[in-house]
Parts: structure tokens; sequence; C-alpha cells
């Protein structure tokens, strides 16, 4: 498919630029989306038309805003199909959502001796926050093996999870290896043992419907930059007797019930989570982004990234000298694909494709254990999205063999 | 042809740099040593200085990174070879200058003034100033 017969392409006006004389290929999804259309002018329609605190005034504009803001969370709730919209906290993103389950759940659960167990290929929001509470509570953090493919390797969950363990935590899709992880499955291992399962979704739910239920996860973590919104704005979905247990993390205004002098009780969820002023435009906006993905369908939107991986990963292997992360089965790799061009460090890399136009990540990803768990210092890193094409993959492809080239006398 | 406009990043002298290193490895009598990181990208340098009367006497870089960190740590070691602290830090000024597009005393950077094209590449100007920055810690390590 060329950019033309692509429907999405034309709703995203930042892609339609020259960077560098070279007509842009974005391929940096895992980082951050653009926006479409709707979703820029939603901002502005927002502050335009309805701007106003939430849950606080009686005038019309407040009950305006406050319900838009209300509506989008229901839209959310159904969207990864939560079983009540009080499962819905709104927070800045992926990191401060799993910070609050760090700092909630964590440190109301967590004794010494206990275990909290992650794998090798997590983010460092996925890390660090479970590091700094083991490190604090005494308890002990342990590491999932990888399969030789990339993936979180089941059979060694089922050896590091044991009824010591309180908190697995899991990337659903890796932003280095390119894989897709059997969470659903090391939640019932988890479960087996009276863990907690959380998932991190910020590279799932953009890419692919994703179920809570179905999941039976107790924590999802993801991001609204990453799936077509704004910054600044994310989301926990937390199963509502977990939340409902959990102490609130932050305090002041919006998130109590009553304030007596001396002591306070809490609201309501998901309220109990959300003290001062909300992301109102964000989360309003997120909802924006929400129907767009949805009119598309998550479906089609995984269908169709499978179908450029398809294509691209075979392209990529085929260029000599390149190694790639993860498996080299694009039935098996998801729309992040990262690379090397052996004897070339990334960044070199990636200045000759931002030359070509080609805009991709280079460096360790927020993922310095996976980085030495691999032996590597960084890689190269191409993510696909939606208004992707084979067009923007053959671009890609071309760019690696002219950086290459212009590189062949070697630098290393 | 866009990846010519590369040619003023990686001009020869900077290939060959980063191809074969000078001063690379470590010192057993260094006078002092820091270890650098540059967190955005995973970046190592290990600068280790041996400062005699004053002087620098003796020099060497280890650690790994992209073409222009190495080239420009290669660099940095042959320029600052044998000048005094005073003058090594007059250096480190005038790098920084010049590769932030600054007015600067280039002249007294020798080889590594063929930096100075980084400063059009502003994701790239940590990568160059890495190895000047360890050398100031370096030197002013306590």
């Amino acid at each position: 498919m060329d950019n033309k017969s692509n429907p999405w392409r034309k709703d995203f006006p930042i892609l339609d630029q020259k960077v560098n004389d070279e007509d842009l290929v974005y391929l940096d999804n895992a980082a951050t989306t653009q926006k479409p259309q709707a979703v820029i002018d939603a901002i502005s329609d927002f502050y335009s038309n309805d701007n106003a605190n939430v849950h606080r005034g009686v005038h019309t504009l407040a009950e305006r805003s406050t319900e838009e803001f209300e509506a989008a969370r229901e839209k959310i709730q159904k969207f990864i199909n939560a079983e009540s919209s009080e499962e819905i906290i709104y927070t800045k993103g992926t990191t401060d959502s799993l910070n609050i389950v760090a700092r909630s759940y964590g440190q109301s659960n967590i004794e010494a001796g206990d275990e909290i167990v992650i794998s090798y290929l997590e983010h460092h929001s996925n890390l660090v926050p479970w590091q700094q509470l083991a490190i604090q509570k005494h308890a002990t953090l342990k590491y999932i093996d990888l399969t030789d493919d990339g993936f979180v390797d089941l059979k060694d969950a089922k050896k590091q999870i044991t009824d010591k363990t309180k908190i697995v935590s899991i990337a659903h899709v890796s932003n280095v290896m390119g894989v897709e992880n059997p969470v659903k499955e090391i939640a019932k291992i988890a479960h087996q043992h009276g863990a907690i399962m959380v998932v991190d979704g910020a590279q799932s739910v953009p890419h692919m419907p994703v179920d809570v239920q179905d999941l039976d996860c107790d924590f999802l973590a993801f991001s609204g930059h990453k799936m077509l919104g704004p910054t600044g704005i994310g989301v926990l979905y937390g199963k509502k007797d977990l939340l409902n247990a959990m102490p609130p993390v932050d305090f002041g205004g919006e998130m109590i019930n009553f304030v007596h002098l001396q002591d306070t009780s809490w609201t309501d969820l998901p309220w109990k989570f959300e003290a001062g002023t909300p992301n109102i435009a964000g989360a309003i906006v997120l909802g924006k982004a929400i129907d767009y993905l949805n009119e598309i369908g998550m479906d089609k939107i995984q269908s169709y990234e499978s179908e450029l991986v398809d294509y691209v990963l075979p392209k990529i292997l085929a260029i000599p000298d390149v190694t790639v992360y993860g498996p080299s089965d694009p039935k098996k790799h998801t729309s992040v694909i990262s690379f090397n061009l052996n004897g070339l460090h990334p960044h070199d890399l990636a200045t000759g494709l931002d030359m070509e136009g080609v805009a991709v990540r280079a460096g360790h990803h927020c993922a310095q254990p996976l980085m030495t768990y691999l032996g590597l210092s960084a890689t190269a890193r191409a993510s696909f999205y939606l208004y992707n094409t084979k067009e923007d993959a053959d671009k890609l492809v071309d760019a690696i063999i002219a950086t290459k080239e212009f590189f062949k006398d070697g630098t290393i | 042809m866009a990846l010519s406009k590369m040619d003023n990043l990686y001009r020869q002298v900077i290939l060959d740099h980063s191809a074969h290193p000078h001063h690379h490895g470590k010192l057993d009598d260094s006078t002092n040593e820091i270890e650098l990181k540059n967190p955005t990208c995973g970046d190592v340098l290990q600068l280790d200085v041996k400062v005699d009367d004053n002087k620098i006497t003796d020099i060497a870089f280890s650690g790994y990174g992209c073409t222009i960190s190495q080239a420009s740590a290669s660099m940095m070691t042959d320029a600052v070879m044998d000048k005094t602290v005073d003058q090594a830090e007059d250096m480190v000024e005038a790098f920084s200058d010049m590769i932030l597009g600054e007015k600067s005393n280039t002249d007294i950077l020798e080889d590594s003034a063929v930096l100075k094209g980084v400063s059009q590449f502003p994701a790239r100007i940590k990568c160059a100033t890495l190895a000047w920055k360890a050398l100031h810690k370096a030197l002013n390590k306590e």
C-alpha cells in the first residue's frame, strides 16, 4: 500500500512535511504517536467552548466539562472492557500509573522477604518503581528470563513465581524486542500463588484489542500519547475491590469526602486517586482518540500492522550486516523492530536515516537492564502505526542501505 | 542525495580517529580519573589523566560510543597532551562555544576544530562534548 491508498494517513497533518529536504517517514511510534486532525481540533474545541473545572461548579460550563470528562472515562472503560468506570483512574501516563500501584498497593502489601517478579525486558518505568519498593521493604526483586526469540519465558515464569511472590508485573508488548508476551498465562500463574498481576500496556493498548477481563489482570497501565492522544494523560485500570482497599497516594482537593481538623475521609472510586485539578482537556481528548481508533477497529489496526511487518521484516533481515532483535518470524513480531547495522553505532545510523527523512529512535529505549542482558549498549528502533505504509517501509530499507554505503569503510 | 549533508559531520579525519582512536586504553599511573555516561544513549567514557606539575603528561580513554563521541575523545587526547591544566581548560571552553555555534577561539583546538560541523546536528552535540566534559570533570576532581 502506498501513502495515497492508506485511508487514515491524510488525517495526520504533521506527516505531510519535508525533513532534511526529504518526505518525512515517521517511524518512532513506540516513543509517541502523531495526532489526527480530529484530536488536534478537540483540544481547541474544549478550550474554545467548554472549559471549566470538573466536579465543582454548579454553572453550565462546569456541568458540561464534567459530563465530557466522565464520558471519556466510560469510553476508556469500554475500550479495555473493564467492568465499571470506577476502575478507570486518570493519571499522567504509564509511568505514573505504575508508580501509583507501587506506592499504594505495594506499600500496603509488601513485607520483608516477599518477592516482586518482573522480567529482563521491562521498560525502566516498570522496573525502577518495583526496585525502589523492594529496597525500601527488604523484599526481593526477581527477573523472569527471556526465550531465544526474546519473549518472556513462561517456563521460567513458573520457576520464578512462588508462594512468596506478591506482585508480578510484565510488559504486554515489549518496546524493544517486538514481542507480545503471554501475560494471560503469567496472570494465571501469579494468581495460583496468590500474587497480583500488573500489566504494562503502554505498547499493547494502542495497537491491538485488549480486554482486561479476558486477561484477568489486576492492574493495567497505559498512556494516551502512544494512542493518538495528548501527552500528560494516561490510565490506571485496577480491579474494584483492590482499588477500594488501597490508600490514596496523593492528597488534596477532589479526592476527599469530608475534611475535619484532624482527619479526613476519602471519596469514592475513581476520584480517590485523582487529587487536584486533573488533566481535563487531556482526558476528554483521549476520549476523542479512542473514538477515532474505534471507528477503524482495533482488530483492523492489528491486522494492518501485522501486514506491514510481514512486508518489512524480511526486507530488513535481508540487508547484509543487519541484526534484528526479537523473533525473525514476522508472524511472531510486533510492529516494533529493533536492529543494528554491524560495525556502526546506532546513533550514526539514526543520523543517516534522519538525513533521508526517516525518524527512528536510537539508544537504550529506557531498558538498560535489557541492553546489558543482550550484551549491547544501544539499538536503532523503527516502530510502525496505522498511518505507516509499505512506501514508508521501502524508504526505511533504502535509507538503511544508503547509510550502510555511506559508512562502507567502517567506523568502529 | 540527502546523505551528502552528513559529509560535514563525518569528515574523513573524524572517521579515521573513530576507526583508529589515539590514546585508547587505560593508564597505570593516572592522577585524575573519571567515568562519564551519556544517560540518554547509554554511551560510557572512561578517562585517565596524568597531571605532573600542573601539566597533562599522559592521557588515555576507553569505553564505548558512537563515531562522533569516539573521534572527539581521540582528538581531544591529542590536543591536550603536554598542555598545562589552564590551557586545557581554555580548550574545553573553546570547544563548548564552537559546538554550540557561538564565537570561539578554534585555533587552539588543533584537529578537534574539525568537529565544528556537529553544531548543525543538535541531536549529536552531546556525543561530541562528552570527552571534553569528562576532561573538565577529571581536572577539577577533588
